[in-house]
């Protein structure tokens, strides 16, 4: 089952590679990994997203609680959760094409941030699962390029992952 | 406040620590460090041969005492070679400290004569590691160093000092942190009351329990504890290879020990247990053998002070995580509140049932029909001579094998070993650091003529330092252990396993300035044994041919239950 993993470590040099090693080393794999310092200047937050079974998630948890640099760490898919992927998609944009994925951009509430003449560049929010539905959707048109950040997310309503 | 140098505050931080003795190598980027050694006294230095054996010689007394073992390096190929040592630590949770020079910060990154990334390379096996950055922070990342070391499951700590860090021109105001507080590292330090009841209960009710207790119980220091509930249980018990000792060895309740080269009753009454309490034991897979087929009808209460090493590879039905002298002292005093009396009836069974698997004698050592000495005739005269009163160390290999079953261990801390890693060349600078933390004990080193030859250069060392240890070479011209896999699994052939070409053992260790006995026969193996340990102030080397076709026996069929084993060559071929 896929598991968004999120944790907040000691914004420290080496933590983050100690955090990535720990995957490599235990034969675990990483789907999509985001880091970036909080308000809280000493603290950084990672999230990641990861497929294992209910024993292999135990481990990957227990293991990352380990770490001396990991403060603490939660499991959103435990719980109601948000959860929250940017993409920046090139596609190839010509004739009658032009207007098919400016519709199809809307539906999906993506913006255009970018045009030539023959390209557009779309931008899009949303779960993982939205950004890979509107790539399906276009898919008769050539892609040029991609780039998407990674699922970043926190739990719904009263719940905090903070010190 | 004083003013110091970070060089100073370095070796001044590990004196307020409390060290008293370190391993080590200079080198380049440690030479600061090293000088401002030579100007005080509170902390000594070992200069080892080889800095792998400093690694060894800091674990080895470490492990003797549970203090934690130190060991300092230069930068490079000086904390390269520290490796095999920390991860040999790591592996048995070894409380450790590596202090290791590193190039000037200027040039960490840009390929510096000597520079390694200390902190990269040996990321996967260390509990911590830091990289001082200022040397103000000195004293704080030593003190963190040492806490993080030896609190919760223990473990090695690196700390990176790159040169310029140490300068001597530069002083700063010293002082020792008196206390240590990380946001980020909370070890835990009670096991839940709950979770404590409910497991005494379940194990005061069981009809066929069986303690499995581990490393942890050594390191933990609660074999008093542990024996004290084993003897108000009145239940069989067994010990892993690195939980030898916490039971007495020779105590009526003990069955040896359990797992791949394990007893035959220790192994059959695990399988057929109906409750299993393990005690800082970890289900590794050279005791569990086919973790899926693992004693199908036990429940199982799982004490460990690391949540990660339970339920990891064989699930806990009731987890208790905390440390086991705290769990076992609330664990004893509900066995006294709770009043259940246990069915005698079943603990009779049960005993006449292991009573029956002990009576198949499966260490009975087997005649020999040559010449030849049996290496288990070695180690049974080491128990005889030494009184079972010895600190034995131990290399890897059969000797191994045979030093954990015909020994018996009668105190925690009594038996060093690596275990988990396996590490050749851990026996000899193992025995050397328990000598100097322990010099009125006997220490003996069990090994064979291939590990010993992996740091034989530190018997230089311990001419250097007066430690007479004895060595028990268990020379059967064989890395004994691979051939013994060859035999069994690929028809004999010997793909080098052979030592062909060995040295005069008692020649070699003769210059060196030391002691060297050869026996052959089993007949002289006493008397030389005797003569051996009456020389209290020399090191002597004792090289005993044995056959070298033995094997190692009883033996887990790989990939069947714990108690799938064979119990004879004759059965095994
Ligand atoms: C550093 C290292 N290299 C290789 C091995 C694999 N290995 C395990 S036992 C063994 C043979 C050991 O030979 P010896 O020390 O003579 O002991 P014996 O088995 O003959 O008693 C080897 C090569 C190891 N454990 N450690
Ligand atoms: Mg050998």
């Amino acid at each position: 089952m896929r598991r968004i993993i999120s944790i907040l470590m000691e914004n420290e040099a080496g933590a983050l590679s100690r955090i990535v090693g720990l995957f490599s080393q235990r034969g675990y794999n990483i789907d999509s990994l985001t880091v970036a310092p909080t308000d809280d200047e000493s603290l950084s937050r990672l999230t990641l997203t990861t497929v294992g079974d209910d024993s292999t998630i135990e481990q990957i948890t227990k293991q990352l609680n380990k770490l001396v640099e990991v403060v603490k760490l939660v499991d959103l898919t435990e719980g109601a959760h948000l959860e929250r992927e940017l993409m920046l998609i090139k596609l190839k944009a010509v004739g009658a094409q032009r207007a098919e994925l400016k519709r199809t951009a809307d539906i999906f509430r993506g913006q255009i941030v970018d045009v030539t003449s023959t390209l557009y560049t779309i931008q899009l929010t949303g779960t993982s699962d939205k950004l890979d539905a509107f790539v399906e959707a276009v898919s008769g048109v050539p892609i040029v390029e991609v780039v998407r950040s990674g699922v970043s997310g926190l739990g719904r309503g009263e719940k905090v992952l903070s010190l | 406040m004083e003013l110091l140098s970070g060089a100073d505050m370095l070796i001044r931080s590990l004196e307020d620590e409390g060290v008293d003795v370190i391993f080590g190598y200079p080198g380049g980027a440690a030479l600061h460090i090293y000088d401002a050694l030579f100007r005080q006294k509170a902390v000594e230095h070992i200069l080892v041969r080889h800095e792998q054996a400093a690694t060894h010689m800091a674990d080895g007394y470490a492990r003797a005492t549970g203090k934690v073992g130190v060991v300092l390096v230069t930068s490079g190929p000086g904390a390269t070679n520290t490796i095999t040592g920390i991860a040999t630590a790591y592996m048995d949770s070894i409380p450790m400290v590596v202090i290791s020079g590193q190039v000037a910060t200027h040039l960490i990154g840009g390929d510096a004569f000597q520079e390694t990334d200390m902190v990269g390379v040996s990321r996967p096996i260390v509990k911590h590691s830091f990289l001082v950055k200022k040397s103000e922070d000195i004293a704080s990342t030593i003190k963190k160093a040492f806490y993080i070391a030896r609190t919760g499951r223990p473990g090695p700590v690196v700390v990176d000092v790159p040169k310029d860090i140490t300068n001597p021109a530069d002083l700063y105001e010293y002082q020792y942190p008196s206390s240590v507080k990380m946001r980020s590292y909370t070890p835990v330090l009670r096991g839940h009351a709950g979770q404590i009841k409910k497991a005494t209960e379940e194990i005061l009710n069981a009809k066929r329990p069986i303690v499995y207790a581990g490393g942890g119980v050594v390191q933990g220091n609660a074999s008093e504890l542990l024996r004290d509930l084993v003897h108000r249980l009145g239940c069989p018990v067994t010990n892993t290879l690195m939980g030898l000792g916490c039971i007495d060895g020779r105590d009526k309740q003990y069955l040896g020990m359990l797992g791949m080269h394990g007893t035959y009753e220790a192994n059959n009454a695990m399988q057929n247990a109906d409750l299993i309490l393990a005690v800082g034991a970890r289900f590794d897979d050279r005791v569990t053998n086919d973790p899926a087929k693992f004693c199908p009808g036990a429940r199982i209460i799982h004490i460990d002070i690391d949540p990660a090493s339970i339920s990891k590879t064989v699930r806990a039905d009731i987890p208790i995580v905390g440390p086991v002298v705290q769990v076992l002292t609330d664990m004893i005093e509900a066995v006294k509140q709770l009043n259940i009396e246990p069915d005698q009836a079943a603990q009779q069974a049960w005993w006449k049932q292991v009573d029956e698997w002990r009576a198949v004698d499966c260490l009975k050592i087997k005649p020999s029909d040559t010449e030849l000495m049996k290496p288990q005739q070695v180690v049974e005269m080491l128990y005889k001579v030494t009184e079972g009163d010895a600190i034995v160390t131990s290399d890897v290999g059969q000797h191994q094998m045979f030093a954990a079953l015909y020994y018996k261990y009668n105190r925690p801390r009594q038996w060093i070993n690596s275990g988990g890693l396996g590490t050749m060349g851990f026996g000899l600078p193992a025995a050397m650091g328990a000598k100097m933390a322990l010099p009125d004990e006997n220490v003996v080193c069990v090994t064979g003529e291939g590990s010993i030859q992996m740091n034989i250069q530190e018997l230089s060392t311990c001419k250097q330092y007066d430690l007479p240890i004895k060595i028990i070479n268990i020379n059967n011209q064989a890395l004994g252990m691979v051939k013994q896999w060859q035999d069994l699994h690929y028809e004999k052939r010997h793909s080098h396993s052979y030592m062909d070409s060995l040295p005069d053992f008692t020649k070699l260790v003769e210059a060196y300035g030391h002691v060297g006995i050869r026996v052959d026969r089993y007949e002289d193996l006493e008397d030389a044994m005797i003569e051996c340990f009456k020389m209290k102030d020399k090191l002597v080397f004792m090289d005993i041919y044995v056959d070298p076709n033995e094997h190692v026996y009883p033996m887990q069929i790989a990939g069947k239950s714990i108690n799938d084993m064979v119990l004879s060559k004759a059965e095994g071929s």
